[in-house]
């Protein structure tokens, strides 16, 4: 009840200034539109860019270093065991790069809780012969299913049909980069020199474009069993595991744990591309120090409208004492003013935030280094919905609590006798 | 004592700056029930201060002010304000109503916020007192509407919404012409007769004071007749 007439008196000081009350509740709207918009837009670039390289890396990657053995044959001899031993140029033994016993690895690493899916991968070292004119290039051998459902390769396929890799035997997408130079299109075939000087025929199925044009002129992809032959290899033989997490944070202490148990190398995406996370981080920070100044603008032109309000009803708050409104129910009339146009502006806001995502979710945005996405990119988070009406809210409250306490001193006496 | 509304004992109050000076000196009186007082004199004796101490809405003063018994020294903020609301009715020269609310809203904001009655009732009672002044007819008119005797009547209902034990005036009449001012004196006459409603007006029209039960005199912070 009591609540209620000051909630009377405050809308009817509200709407006794109307325009100035829109005025600032517009501020609050365009601040609280911009911040989401803001937010939405920057993380919605994070997210693309951080997918360039991210979504395409493993979570965590096991693969097996070429290095010397630990233990040289003269370590294990009982004879020479108490002796200090030389061995000068040793170096590492042939076929180190494979890891052993891969389907038990991958079969153990499915049945874990924590992994979402495993690709296994070959990295073949090739020459693509153009004419007399050899460039260097990598064939990534992949099983083509699981590395379109945990590393959207399928996005990156811009000519041709990505399955075609996995239906047509002898085939390869090639990088964009390196088709244009060997001026092959779809249906061609081309010819690789592997490192150890075989030769092998490919049908060029399709093509691929990462973004990074450095990649796109070395990589290609064959299917797994393609890889096995153009290496001569049996169908056993796999270079990398790529492991995709539940939860990407866990990566650095699943790297360790799966290094110890494989015994093989493991490397965590942290550790692998830690310039990406603090590029994002900064990012975010600086759209959210933006924003925060939007609402402090903001919240400064609440103030000077109810500053301005006061003294123009100081006449009103002095009758209002004289008839028994005690301080703290001027004060409360005052912030309920101030909560009223944040809430209403802040709610504007979030609406306005939401509608000018969509429109920029939906100007086109062409750039050949980014063949998947065609229109700005936007994310969606109810986080920063959330943040905005709680900032929104907060921003009016202190911007009303000044002018309140102000309107709650007001000395009647002064007022009356002034007149 | 129990007749007593209000009492003052030895009321002192000075301004410090530029320089100290004494407005009020050893104000002593009381107030009956019922009685209609008139406070005189001449422009700057202290009689506007006297009230604003009476009225507890100048804290800044020596000596004892008791209202229904009860002392208003050491009373917070927030306790003087309900008793404002409660016990005194208020008639200033200007009528300050607010121009945001109708007539009837203005004579109901003290009463609501008494929060005594129900909003209904609260309305019901304010249209009573419009009616004793005459003025039913404009209450749903706002303020800026209302010629400037008729705001005045209004203000007087308005003091009256929460039955008050007193009810003070600061010039009340000083802003109307010799029509309305009469119409004013003649509602607070009644009051006064028929309500028993008790009254306390700072004037310095003499010919005002002079029609009331009892004339306060002051000159220079002092009680000279009383």
């Amino acid at each position: 009840m009591k609540y209620k007439l000051i909630a009377s008196i405050s809308k009817s000081l509200l709407f006794a200034r109307l325009k100035q009350t829109l005025v600032a509740a517009i501020g609050v709207t365009f601040s609280i539109t911009m911040f989401i918009t803001l937010l939405s837009f920057m993380s919605g670039l994070n997210d693309l860019l951080d997918g360039l390289i991210l979504n395409r890396t493993a979570h965590v990657r096991l693969y097996n270093e070429i290095k010397a053995s630990d233990l040289q044959p003269v370590d294990l001899s009982e004879k020479y065991k108490d002796h200090h031993n030389f061995v000068s140029s040793v170096k590492p033994r042939d076929g180190k790069e494979e890891i052993h016993n891969s389907s038990a690895i991958i079969h153990a690493l499915q049945a874990d809780e924590r992994v979402t899916g495993v690709a296994p991968k070959i990295m073949a070292q090739v020459f693509y012969n153009v004419g007399n004119i050899d460039l260097t290039g990598v064939i990534n051998g992949i099983d083509v299913d699981e590395e379109t459902r945990l590393f959207f390769f399928k996005n990156y396929v811009v000519g041709g049909n990505y399955i075609d890799l996995k239906n047509t035997p002898n085939s390869i997408i090639l990088g964009k980069g390196a088709a244009d130079k060997m001026l092959s299109g779809i249906g061609d075939i081309i010819q690789v020199t592997t490192s150890k000087g075989d030769r092998v025929q490919l049908k060029v199925v399709g093509f691929f474009q990462s973004g990074i044009q450095e990649i796109d002129k070395v990589q290609s992809y064959a299917s797994i069993s393609t890889a096995q032959k153009i290496l001569g290899r049996p169908n056993s033989y796999i270079t990398d595991i790529q492991v995709k997490l539940k939860n990407v944070l866990d990566a650095p202490a699943v790297a360790k744990e799966f290094q110890k148990k494989f015994n093989v190398e493991a490397v965590d995406i942290q550790t692998a591309n830690s310039q990406f996370e603090t590029g994002s981080s900064i990012r975010t920070l600086i759209s959210y120090a933006v924003g925060v100044t939007l609402l402090i603008v903001a919240g400064f032109g609440i103030y000077n409208i109810l500053n301005m309000m006061i003294y123009e009803k100081m006449d009103s708050i002095a009758i209002l004492k004289a008839t028994g409104f005690s301080g703290r129910d001027v004060n409360n009339i005052f912030i309920t003013i101030a909560l009223s146009i944040g809430i209403f502006g802040g709610a504007l806001g979030l609406l306005f935030g939401f509608g000018l995502c969509n429109v920029i979710e939906h100007i086109p945005f062409n750039t050949p280094s980014l063949p998947t996405v065609k229109t700005y990119p936007i994310q969606y988070n109810p986080k920063y919905y959330m943040i905005g009406a709680i900032f929104s809210v907060i921003t009016t409250y202190l911007a009303g609590y000044f002018p309140s306490r102000k309107a709650s001193k007001i000395d009647p006496v002064i007022i009356i006798r002034g007149k | 004592m129990s007749n007593k509304i209000l009492i003052a004992k030895d009321i002192c109050k000075s301004f410090h700056d530029p320089i100290t000076v004494q407005v009020l000196n050893n104000i002593s009186f009381s107030i009956d029930k019922g009685e209609f007082i008139s406070v005189i004199g001449k422009s700057g004796c202290g009689k506007s201060t006297l009230l604003y101490i009476l009225s507890t809405m100048d804290t800044d003063y020596q000596g004892d002010l008791y209202i229904d018994g009860v002392i208003m020294r050491n009373k917070k903020e927030k306790e003087l304000a309900s008793v404002r609301n409660e016990k005194i009715g208020f008639v200033f020269q200007f009528h300050y109503l607010l121009n945001e609310f109708s007539v009837i809203k203005n004579v109901m904001l003290p009463g609501l916020k008494l929060n005594k009655y129900s909003e209904k009732e609260v309305e019901h009672r304010a249209y009573e007192k419009l009616k004793v002044l005459g003025i039913e007819n404009e209450a749903l008119k706002m303020p800026n509407q209302l010629s400037g005797g008729q705001k005045q009547r209004v203000a007087i209902a308005r003091a009256l919404i929460n039955d008050p034990l007193i009810i003070m005036g600061d010039e009340p009449t000083g802003n109307l012409d010799k029509k309305n001012s009469e119409i004013v004196f003649n509602i607070f006459k009644e009051l006064a007769e028929q309500f028993h409603q008790t009254l306390l007006i700072v004037t310095h029209d003499n010919e005002f004071a002079a029609r009331t039960n009892r004339i306060i005199e002051m000159q220079d912070g002092q009680i000279i007749k009383m």
